[in-house]
């Protein structure tokens, strides 16, 4: 009896002490919460930052890598003919300016930056570039299938036919250029960009360091990169509070715990969180459901209380950042309305409203958490929607090739920066068209923009081509959920771009 | 069997009866709609307005502890019962008929415990697709065998007593000498038994909610509610205390209970 009553005071005790603890903990948080962060701006060159990855890379290659995250390192040791900047326009990098196009489309001649060298002190070349272009083609890099050939007209120039017109083919021309017959990128890769590669620690980090020939004057600032590979989000957030870490992209409630002592650069995600409705599956199959939908659905409010007002509200399946081709006027093209949603359900023959499951990969908490403000807005219009949860592997099989869900909250990107990459999937035939949308006037819209010479007015049929799907409320549309990027006091200038990249080129220290 | 409440079951039935009432109350009333968010009252702290505080949406952590709680154990309940039910049928024919019976029913029984727990529950949970309970199966399917070992070695015990054998002289069916005769001698093994299942099933609906199989959002228990929380453990602490806590009450009281009622029958 004695040792029970001793075991039960002992295990209140340590209770108590753990309250008390976390009590603490919490108290002293909110008291160092009120230092302000520093906005000087005095630039200081040199120096360096560790920047923490929760995803190992996967290859060094730029032609082999596959993951999002290793492509966006990547950007740091490679550049292209041509390279994006951060409006998403392509800036010449490689070559010297803007190729020439002849007038059929079919052939673009770059003539090359004079002076610009690889990291291992050579000097690019067209055959550097004839190589480069060759071997990304073999390694079925997206874009590049239909290059007919690469000749070396001079030294400088190079040459690029193509087998059928493409109007977004210099988008692709983003990819890397390597030194000619150099076999071991894998394991120390050569580029032209703004850091040269200096180690590889499998499981531990990357570390980069300074191009000093870097040919954007003033580029870069810092002298040494070190990339840190962390095993989880909890992992991450310990080593960027106890300073081993500088700089990191996290998700919100990473950043909420990193107040004091960090600026939280806000960028767009390049992605569109939608709840997308699968059109061939009753009732979704009906134009007026869907508006409904779209009507009872607040993105505002889910921006607020999901993302803590960290995100961009979207009307299109474009993202934001393409500002060429997004189409801004349908942002708020269904302004929340539940009486007319309401009303849209009664001519729908729905007056009561119904019951549907919204399938959302549990590893994804963002979606998750919207589904369920999701839930809460229906409610108001009748509609019982309820939450299944399933892993990322059975989405991508189930929801996304089979096609066989009522409703999923997801987040769609494009793969590179042309329309075709964020509209093509609303074509009737298209592979990926997982919502089943069907209008054969979207499908001429889009063919018709497709083949569209006049840069003008292909812009204004692609921006056409989204009211339509607005219109027809294929998705509802809601944000482009906010990337955050988490940056040490001390350090400043960190660039966004609307493509998923880490340019710490740009970023120098303040002290 | 002097005093059937020792100090062992008064304390687990202290901890159980706290969290009861709360269940039972959530029934009729609770302080906050558990689904309602209001985004102004984000991570208040504990006390105040909100007893245990609000959570990322705003939702009030005491109200969802008590329907938590609720759904938690209505599972662990569901379980336990299915677990029983199957088990103690199979573990009296299992002892009784012996032989070719025997054999075949405790292979099946081995061959179900040969997997691990979780895996076995995923399995099921993935073939029976995500309805609200289809966790409760699942898990049941899982606390079978425990049961029917039981059950098995108590009749064992008991079919070769002198009472069996005057039941069989007088014509009793099997069926009722298994369900009349043997049944209410398990009866004190049996009961710590369920005691102990209660809290194993707790945790595990409780795992099985963290891991995303279980009761599916917004709906709360209380692995989900710790889950949930992970997140946001060093700036609102209390989203995940509460749950943890009150998980931790309920095995403790089961497992207290189970000692009581073990130590007051003298089993061992």
């Amino acid at each position: 009896m004695k040792k029970f009553i001793l075991r039960f005071i002992a295990s209140a005790l340590i209770g108590t002490l753990l309250l008390l603890a976390t009590g603490c903990q919490s108290s002293k948080k909110e008291v160092s919460s009120s230092g302000t962060t520093s906005t000087s701006e005095a630039r200081k060159e040199g120096g360096s930052l560790v920047f923490g990855l929760e995803t190992e890379t996967d290859h060094l290659d730029p032609y082999k890598a596959a993951t999002a995250d290793t492509r966006s390192v990547l950007f740091n040791i490679f550049e292209g003919l041509v390279k994006p900047d951060k409006d998403g326009n392509l800036i010449p990098a490689v070559a010297a300016k803007l190729p020439d196009v002849s007038s059929d489309g079919l052939t673009y001649t770059f003539k090359i930056r004079s002076g610009i060298k690889f990291h291992n002190g050579n000097a690019v070349t067209a055959g550097d570039i004839k190589y480069s272009l060759e071997t990304a083609k073999a390694d079925q890099i997206a874009g590049l299938s239909e290059v007919k050939s690469v000749d070396a007209e001079d030294p400088s120039t190079v040459k690029i036919t193509l087998n059928i017109k493409d109007n977004d083919f210099l988008s692709y021309l983003t990819v890397a250029i390597i030194p000619k017959d150099y076999t071991q990128q894998d394991t120390h890769p050569i580029g032209t960009g703004p850091y040269k590669f200096e180690s590889y620690t499998p499981q531990q980090s990357l570390i980069l360091a300074k191009n000093t020939d870097y040919w954007q004057k003033g580029l870069p600032h810092l002298d040494k990169v070190t990339f840190k590979f962390e095993s989880d989000t909890n992992a991450l957030l310990l080593d960027l509070q106890g300073g081993g870490v500088q700089a990191a992209s996290v998700d919100n409630a990473t950043a909420n715990q990193l107040k004091t002592g960090f600026t939280i650069e806000q960028a767009n995600s390049n992605a569109v969180q939608q709840l997308d409705l699968n059109n061939a599956v009753k009732p979704f199959d009906n134009v007026k459901v869907r508006q409904a939908i779209s009507y009872a659905v607040d993105p505002d409010e889910i921006i607020k209380t999901v993302n803590y007002g960290k995100g961009v509200r979207v009307g299109t399946p474009v993202i934001p950042g393409f500002k060429k081709y997004y189409n801004e006027s349908l942002a708020n093209a269904y302004k929340k309305d539940p009486a007319k949603a309401k009303q849209l359900l009664s001519e729908a023959g729905y007056p009561n409203g119904f019951s549907f499951t919204i399938t959302v990969p549990s590893n994804y908490q963002v979606h998750v958490d919207t589904a369920q403000v999701i839930i809460n807005e229906l409610k108001a219009i009748g509609v019982t929607a309820t939450i299944k949860q399933v892993d990322w592997a059975t989405w991508l099989s189930q929801t996304y090739t089979n096609r066989q869900y009522e409703s999923t909250v997801i987040s769609v990107d494009g793969s590179n920066l042309s329309p075709e990459s964020f509209l093509g999937r609303y074509v009737t035939t298209s592979k990926s068209n997982f919502l089943n949308y069907k209008s054969t006037d979207y499908d001429t819209l889009y063919q018709q923009a497709v083949n569209e010479n006049d840069d003008a007015k292909r812009v204004q049929l692609f921006k056409q081509a989204q009211e339509l799907v607005s219109k027809d409320a294929a998705a509802v549309y809601i944000q482009d959920i906010a990337s955050l990027t988490a940056l040490k006091t001390g350090y400043a200038g960190f660039t966004p771009y609307p493509l998923f990249v880490i340019d710490v080129s740009t970023i120098y220290k303040t002290k | 069997m002097k005093s059937k409440l020792n100090f062992d079951s008064r304390l687990g039935i202290c901890f159980i009866g706290i969290i009861l009432v709360l269940t039972v109350i959530s029934f009729f009333y609770t302080p906050y709609n558990i689904y309602s968010m209001n985004i102004a009252e984000r991570f208040i702290s504990p006390g105040g307005g909100h007893l245990l505080g609000t959570d990322n949406f705003g939702r009030d952590v005491f109200s969802r502890l008590m329907c938590g709680a609720k759904f938690t154990l209505l599972v662990a309940g569901s379980t336990v019962c299915i677990g029983t039910f199957f088990g103690v049928i199979l573990g009296l024919c299992s002892g009784y008929f012996g032989g070719i019976a025997d054999e075949c029913i405790m292979r099946l029984i081995d061959a179900l415990n040969s997997f691990p727990g979780i895996l076995l529950a995923l399995v099921m949970v993935t073939v029976l697709g995500k309805v609200k309970y289809s966790i409760i199966p699942a898990l049941g399917i899982l606390f079978i065998p425990s049961f029917t070992r039981i059950a098995r070695s108590g009749t064992l015990q008991i079919k070769n007593s002198e009472f069996i054998g005057n039941a069989r002289a007088c014509g009793a069916s099997p069926v009722r000498i298994m369900f009349v005769h043997i049944l209410p001698n398990l009866y004190p093994s049996l009961l710590t038994a369920i005691v102990v299942g209660f809290s194993n099933a707790t945790l595990a609906e409780s795992s099985m909610s963290y891991l995303g199989l279980g009761i599916q959002p917004p709906t709360p228990s209380l692995g989900r509610m710790l889950f949930e929380a992970q997140a946001y453990l060093f700036n609102a602490p209390w989203v995940a205390l509460a749950p943890g806590i009150t998980i931790m009450v309920i095995v403790l009281g089961f497992n207290y209970l189970g000692d009581g009622i073990r130590a007051g029958y003298h089993l061992n």
